[in-house]
């Protein structure tokens, strides 16, 4: 039974990572084919790092993940401190409620949304180019705000005011309390909806694909391009970096962060 | 007390909220432009795949006019290039207003509507004095009998131009195959899920149309909608509507038959030589795509020197004219081009018959697509969505749901009973 | 506390106003297009035209729902698999689990198109071994085949995340009361991971009825999801009003087949893993 169940894992495994594998070692492949390997070559990444358009839509891409995720993290912490110290139960589900359409909606609904609102504003204004790095940050933040909501709102539940007070007691003033007491225990939660939102609007293609114009390119809407041109072969290349990036990122923080967890029971223990 | 803390650290996070946007669009400018505030950009919407782009050692056209024009005038521009894949995306951005543009590159029929619609700007002659100069009588200029869509071209200036045909690879499609030289070819039952159609409308009802015979620009609903039948009796034996997409397929031999345009043949033989090609008997379209400037544009006279710059086949900055007909491997409506022997003896190199194929237009039966009225439009709007919505639900999938949702119900059910009869006891 | 109070309003009030201008608002011109034609004259006729897109819409639910199920038949055996590996290789296959997931979907979708497409790797190796060919993509077989591929581990993270917090003691007791292994999965281990099937299933079936992308590549263009005829229709500024319409209705179905869903983990008071979004995936 052990060793079937292995052989499963072992199996859906396989099958989920066959397509990248077999990008990755194309990746490498001299003639630009997909049917047969004929030789090692480093070529496509030489091609992909002259690319012009693929760097600038890189440096775009990290301009708007961190720009819209610190705008989200900041207007969404600030929202959960309101929300959890306001009193009447029915605005503040409502509140709640509206700020999830984004999480619950199907990308391709909000995205459209969006665009109909930006059409319509453009046309009132009458302005040209309004589509841009503007529509681009407001729906990226738009998307975002849910999921910093979501990881900070817990925190300040969870905070407990008797240790505050018993701070205070102790001969804190109120700041001191704060800073010392209550603002570490939310940080984890604004670090974590930072990041979210970080890789969030890193990912997204779908909203994006409505609200962009063709001067600020993300690296999702390159690859979207790309693909549905005559795909060149330093598109694999890049997509295979890509892989080993969110590899490397993903190993980072679950073993970096189980590290920083056995520590801190350590210290409790 | 407290209030006073929360005040402070508010109005530092605001102070950064509001810093923060200001501070990354310098970020994003300074990386964008990297020299100063003084360049100039330049925003130029073409097809895809449509310009010498610098790949593989070929002459990059737009690094070159960057070059040229801080030579000739002392300013330094940026062009920004991007790329669409029908002539409907890019009048859906223009018309939309909502982005701007210098250059525009659409075909024929649409510069006719987006003249009638007022969207573009007329060119002033005298910043692209090589057009009189260079380009063939046929393709420009009052008498012209290619530019019926803009008579006296005021407001566009040809780039490239080509026609319609059918590429079929040699290894799936016999050499005797009764449907080859005809549209029959892509209703042949005998290679469905080997065919691929364009996906875009106009295209798509073309190849209908000129099968059946019909007016491509025919103001008949009856024969719009026969074009319509004849489109969805073809549906079942594709294996799909693409448009660049194509290239790859055919290519890797992933599809047997394609309509598409004569230059991207070339392209696609130098990949994979068992492709071959042919002009349909019953008729084709021929298009010219020429560059415009559009109302909208921020940059007139820049955008009518870089027009003008495509037109040259001045060596000293590398001949954009013939670098770009040899990319594309379209035909070029410019004299200086056709008549120059390296460009000739390029395209022999290509494939032996490759300059007959793209410039023997007279031995093709051609028509061109004309615009249409607003009425029209909207019709052959709805008859396309009529196709694409066409989709079969087959039986089997019924089945596959029904037996989901039974079993789904079942469950539901048999716990919901449970669950009463266990709150009995 | 008054003046605190004050400021605490204040506090949520750039949020506020940030989810009526740009949550709020969009969706009333969602609403505003669906029910106006091109003139902005209010009109029905975007709504009737729906008709037409019938089957479409048939389709996708049908793709969605057969993706759905698989995923949940390959994806709970495997979660229950691997929930019962070492801690270390846990953590380990959690990683790889993730890794599809915040890689791009366009990259994965593109990538499975080009292995299987006709002259793709599959089918050079299957002429080599000389078996006969597949056709897949352009094929409904292929669209859903790319759905399942992509959404895999939507399904099996939460699923996962679910099996981990189950208290082995519940299984024990199980089995000290004269359970064998099947009554023990049925009766403790599928109930106690329900909430993860649940939000498995929502991060499964949403994205996959309103994608346009898979069945693009996948279907070649020929397949028509209700994404793709959004996506299409929002080209064309004259087609803006019938693709709101579409976007309205598939928003008030996917409301109702969430809702229906949550309705079956609400008789579970236990539910921890998230509802939806992959937002579930990256954090500890």
């Amino acid at each position: 039974m052990k060793f079937l169940s292995k052989c499963y894992i072992g199996l859906i495994f396989f099958l989920l990572y066959i397509p990248i594998l077999v990008l990755i070692v194309f990746s490498f492949n001299e003639s630009g084919s997909l049917a047969e390997f004929s030789g090692f070559s480093l070529m496509w990444y030489e091609e992909l790092f002259n690319d012009e358009e693929a760097l600038s839509s890189l440096i775009n891409s990290l301009i708007l993940a961190v720009s819209s995720s610190v705008i989200a993290t900041v207007i969404g912490t600030f929202g959960a401190l309101g929300l959890h110290r306001m009193r009447s139960k029915y605005i503040k589900g409502a509140i709640n409620t509206v700020t999830n359409i984004p999480m619950m909606n199907p990308d391709i609904v909000t995205g459209v949304s969006m665009m109909l609102l930006f059409v319509a504003v453009a046309a009132i204004i009458g302005s040209q180019s309004f589509f841009g790095f503007g529509t681009m940050l407001i729906a990226h933040v738009t998307f975002n705000l849910p999921y910093v909501l979501l990881s900070v709102m817990p925190r300040f539940k969870g905070l407990d005011k008797s240790l505050s007070e018993a701070a205070q007691d102790l001969g804190c003033t109120p700041a001191r309390a704060f800073f010392m007491v209550e603002l570490p225990e939310i940080i984890p939660g604004i670090v974590s909806g930072l990041m979210l939102g970080f890789t969030m609007s890193l990912d997204d293609f779908v909203i994006s694909h409505f609200v962009s114009s063709p001067d600020f390119q993300t690296l999702p809407l390159y690859v979207y391009n790309q693909t549905a041109h005559n795909v060149k072969f330093s598109m694999y290349a890049l997509s295979a970096l890509i892989v080993v990036v969110i590899l490397a990122i993903l190993l980072v923080v679950n073993f970096a962060g189980s590290v920083g967890n056995r520590k801190a029971k350590e210290k409790r223990g | 007390m407290k209030c006073n803390i929360i005040k402070r650290i508010s109005a530092l996070l605001l102070t950064i909220l509001c810093l923060l946007p200001s501070l990354l669009f310098c970020l994003s400018g300074c990386a964008a432009e990297g020299i100063g505030s003084d360049t100039v950009t330049l925003y130029v919407y073409n097809w895809g795949e449509y310009i010498s782009d610098g790949s593989e050692g070929c002459l990059d056209s737009n690094a070159v006019f960057e070059d040229w024009y801080y030579d000739t005038y002392g300013v330094r521009v940026k062009v920004n290039y991007s790329t669409f894949s029908s002539n409907e995306s890019l009048y859906a951005k223009l018309s939309s207003g909502s982005v701007s543009y210098d250059v525009v590159v659409p075909s024929d029929y649409m510069i006719e509507r987006l003249i009638s619609e007022d969207l573009l700007a007329p060119l002033n002659y005298d910043n692209i004095p090589l057009a009189k100069e260079n380009l063939l009588p046929e393709f420009f200029g009052e008498t012209s009998e290619h530019s019926a869509y803009d008579p006296g071209n005021v407001y566009s200036v040809p780039y490239l131009y080509g026609m319609i045909g059918i590429i079929y690879n040699t290894t799936m499609v016999e050499a005797d195959d009764p449907g080859l030289g005809s549209w029959k070819l892509m209703w042949d039952e005998n290679h469905a899920g080997n065919i691929l159609q364009f996906n875009n409308s106009r295209d798509a009802f073309g190849t209908a149309q000129y099968f059946l015979g019909i007016d491509v620009n025919s103001d008949d609903e009856a024969e719009w909608r026969s074009a319509l039948d004849k489109l969805r009796e073809q549906k079942p034996i594709l294996q799909g509507y693409v448009m660049d997409e194509i290239y790859n397929k055919m290519e890797n031999g992933s599809a047997g038959i394609a309509a598409y345009y004569a230059g991207d043949y070339l392209a696609m033989y130098e990949n994979n030589p068992d492709l071959e090609f042919f002009y349909p008997k019953e008729g084709t379209n021929l298009y010219v795509d020429a560059m415009c400037v559009p109302k909208s544009a921020k940059n007139k006279e820049i955008a009518e020197r870089y027009i003008n710059f495509m037109l040259s086949v001045d060596p000293t900055y590398g001949a954009p004219a013939i670098a770009n007909a040899e990319y594309t491997y379209y035909a070029s409506p410019n004299q200086k081009v056709v008549d120059d022997e390296s460009y000739i003896e390029y395209m022999s190199e290509i494939k032996e018959d490759a300059y007959e194929k793209m410039y023997d237009t007279d031995a093709v039966q051609t028509s061109t697509y004309k615009n249409l009225s607003g009425e029209k439009l909207m019709l052959i709007n709805r008859l396309w969505e009529e196709l694409k919505s066409d989709v079969t639900v087959s039986a089997g999938i019924y089945v596959i749901c029904g037996i989901i949702v039974t079993v789904l119900l079942g469950l539901f059910i048999f716990f919901a009973v449970r669950k009463k009869i266990r709150n009995i006891y | 506390m008054k003046k605190t109070s004050l400021f605490q309003k204040i506090a949520a009030a750039p949020h506020i106003l940030w989810a009526i201008m740009f949550i709020v608002a969009p969706m009333i011109f969602v609403l505003y297009f669906a029910f106006t034609d091109a003139e902005g004259h209010f009109s029905l006729s975007n709504i009737a035209s729906l008709s037409q897109y019938g089957n479409v819409f048939i389709l996708s639910i049908a793709f969605a729902l057969i993706a759905t199920v698989i995923c949940l038949l390959i994806g709970y055996p495997l979660a229950y698999f691997m929930s019962r590996q070492s801690p270390r290789a846990q953590k380990i296959l959690m990683v790889l689990v993730m890794l599809p997931m915040w890689c791009n979907l366009l990259i994965r979708t593109y990538a499975l198109m080009a292995l299987l497409d006709n002259g793709g790797l599959l089918n050079a190796l299957l002429e080599k071994l000389g078996l006969h060919e597949l056709s897949i993509v352009g094929t409904n077989f292929g669209v859903i085949l790319g759905m399942i591929y992509d959404f895999l581990p939507y399904m099996v993270l939460p699923i996962f995340t679910a099996m981990t917090k189950l208290d082995k003691r519940y299984i024990e007791a199980s089995h000290d009361l004269g359970c064998n292994s099947f009554q023990t999965m049925t009766r403790v281990i599928m109930p106690l991971t329900v909430s993860g099937v649940i939000s498995g299933v929502t991060m499964v079936f949403v994205p996959s009825i309103s994608t346009f992308y898979i069945s693009q590549k996948l279907g070649a263009g020929k397949i028509d999801l209700v994404g793709d005829t959004i996506e299409r229709l929002f080209q064309n500024p004259s087609t803006y009003n019938v693709g709101a319409a579409i976007s309205l209705v598939m928003m008030v179905l996917i409301i109702i087949s969430v809702r229906i869903m949550n309705h079956f983990s609400d008789d579970e008071r236990e539910s921890s893993a998230p509802k939806s979004g992959k937002g579930g995936g990256i954090m500890p």
